[in-house]
């Protein structure tokens, strides 16, 4: 692998940049792994990164039916956070913001993580009833997140409205000041670079058709565009098509896909300081470097896998975001898209085993997985390698659904975040 | 924005009605013969399907009523509306049939 330094970009500037090389290969399957991660997000190329590096396993593949990052990694609004209200939501999503804190020094990659706050604006009594009490939970479990008076807020976002003739108006915060954003493609192309380093076999272009078992039930391989790949250890890591996979397994999942839309503003100068949610009225908004408004919008009301979201769901949305700041009504949005997300009735991942042998998932993060990424991957690759879950991800088994231990994030925010 | 034909008032703009998921889902005739997991999948299992779908849904800002509907989650295109009670359609007939009559046009 090329080193990225400071050093190595003064030397490829002097020789006119034409010494860079690829940053992965192109490899043709071969017969078989001893892992197989489906699936080119950022949840699957980590975990066949930590596969390699913590787990010493090096014939592993993974197998992306588009480009890496094609998916819900390259499509989301990058909002990162860790201030969720249960234990075992607090615990995974921390341990993803602490992996956040060294990544672009452990994969030589600029993911260009910049903790520059999470603000969540209150607007109604129950809001700020429930900010408050999130923040207790979070203290209880050492995750920082502070509550701010409107004016206060005001102070950390200066072109935030707070007048109190505002539809809805803001009475109140929750800022944590670890959350931030990252650069999503990033993120997949930092994995993709350093699981390559390590001998992982990267293929786009290569579409899972079906997953072939044995007589015992266990899984022997997949069947894909480029032919049969046999494995006995498969992690599906596919986000809005989980369904559709794992269907081909004869598994039904409690999972549902919805469209979910951002938007981006032409570019202009700095003039937004950090991220502000809002899930009370649905708008989600930061700066990108480029200088774009990034704005992240509802889910559609029905299950689709066509990644567009309807136009009066993003319409919504501004109006949301022109009332809270009242200084971008005449910006102009450049594009809008629409990714899959795949949604759990408790709105919490699924990380583990499945009914059938071999076959691990990786799913049902819905709106809000692309803060986890370091994380998630990290302990799906334990739960691949070993068989066995990380302490972390214990809890967010396919069978709590039919033992009642759902983690009901739902009921604390079940919009996008 | 969706079309969608309510059985009873007609073609209206998706904002008058709400979804109510999957349809033809019934509520067990005899509940506490259920295992845990007959349970689950009632409750929290779905297709999900990438293509035909059958699913409910209610004209909440017309006449309030639920129909059903079905739609291919690809293209987001409704092939049929029809009142709720009526038994499950064969949806790949459903989808032919209209394909067919528009092919003849
Ligand atoms: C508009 C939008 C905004 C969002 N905003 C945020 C946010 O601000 N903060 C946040 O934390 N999260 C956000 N999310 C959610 C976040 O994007 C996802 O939870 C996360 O990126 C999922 O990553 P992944 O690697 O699991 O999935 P993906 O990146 O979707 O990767 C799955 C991959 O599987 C591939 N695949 C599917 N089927 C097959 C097959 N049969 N064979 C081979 N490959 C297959 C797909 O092509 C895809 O590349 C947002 C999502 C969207 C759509
Ligand atoms: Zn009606």
């Amino acid at each position: 692998m090329q080193k990225f330094s400071g050093f190595s970009l003064i030397r490829q500037a002097l020789s006119g940049h034409q010494g860079w090389q690829a940053q992965w290969r192109t490899p043709e399957p071969k017969a078989s792994y001893d892992a197989i991660v489906v699936g080119g997000g950022g949840h699957g190329l980590g975990a066949a990164y930590y596969m390699a590096k913590e787990h010493g396993l090096k014939n592993i593949a993974v197998l992306e039916r588009g480009w890496l990052g094609g998916g819900n990694t390259g499509r989301n609004t990058t909002i990162i956070r860790s201030n969720y209200l249960f234990d075992e939501s607090a615990a995974l999503f921390d341990h993803a913001v602490k992996l956040w804190e060294g990544l672009s020094q452990e994969l030589n990659y600029n993911v260009m993580f910049s903790q520059r706050g999470v603000l969540m604006l209150a607007h109604t009594v129950h809001d700020v009833q429930s900010f408050k009490r999130h923040i207790h939970a979070n203290r209880l479990n050492g995750v920082d997140n502070e509550w701010l008076s409107a004016e206060e807020a005001k102070e950390f976002c200066p072109p935030l409205n707070i007048s109190p003739g505002m539809r809805y108006p803001v009475v109140g915060a929750a800022l944590q000041r670890r959350g931030g954003v990252a650069r999503h493609d990033a993120v997949a192309w930092g994995y993709a670079r350093a699981a390559d380093a390590l001998g992982v076999d990267i293929i786009q272009n290569c579409e899972v058709t079906g997953i072939r078992r044995g007589v015992n039930g266990a899984v022997e391989g997949v069947e894909t565009t480029k032919g049969f790949i046999g494995s006995k250890r498969i992690g599906v890591s596919a986000a809005g098509h989980t369904s559709v996979l794992m269907a081909m397994a004869g598994v039904r999942m409690p999972l549902e896909s919805y469209p979910l839309q951002a938007l981006v503003s032409e570019p202009v100068k700095p003039v937004f300081p950090c991220v502000v949610m809002s899930n009370t009225i649905h708008a989600y908004i930061s700066q990108s470097d480029k200088g774009e408004l990034v704005i992240g919008a509802g889910t559609d009301a029905y299950t689709s896998y066509s990644q567009r979201g309807a136009l009066h769901i993003a319409t919504h949305t501004l109006d949301a975001i022109c009332e809270l700041f009242p200084m971008f009504r005449r910006m102009r949005m450049l594009r809008n898209w629409g990714g899959i997300v795949d949604v759990t009735p408790d709105r919490s991942p699924i990380i583990g085993k499945t009914p059938v042998p071999g076959l691990f998932v990786n799913c049902g993060w819905g709106t809000g997985g692309f803060k986890a990424t370091p994380g998630s991957a990290h302990v799906f690759a334990h739960t691949i390698a070993t068989g066995e879950p990380h302490k972390i991800n214990a809890p967010f088994t396919l069978e709590r659904f039919r033992d009642g231990l759902m983690i009901d994030e739902a009921a604390a925010a079940a919009v996008a975040h | 924005m969706l079309l969608i034909a309510c059985p009873y008032c007609g073609e209206r703009p998706e904002t008058e009605f709400r979804y109510a998921g999957e349809a033809h889902i019934a509520r067990p005739h005899d509940p506490s013969a259920l295992n845990d997991d007959e349970w689950v999948d009632f409750l929290y299992q779905r297709a999900n399907p990438k293509g035909l779908h059958v699913e409910r849904w209610r004209h909440i800002h017309g006449c309030a009523r639920f129909f059903n509907a079905v739609r291919d989650t690809v293209s987001d295109r409704i092939f049929k509306t029809y009142e709720a009670g009526e038994p499950r359609p064969d949806v790949n007939a459903v989808a032919a049939d209209v394909l067919a009559k528009e092919s003849e046009r």
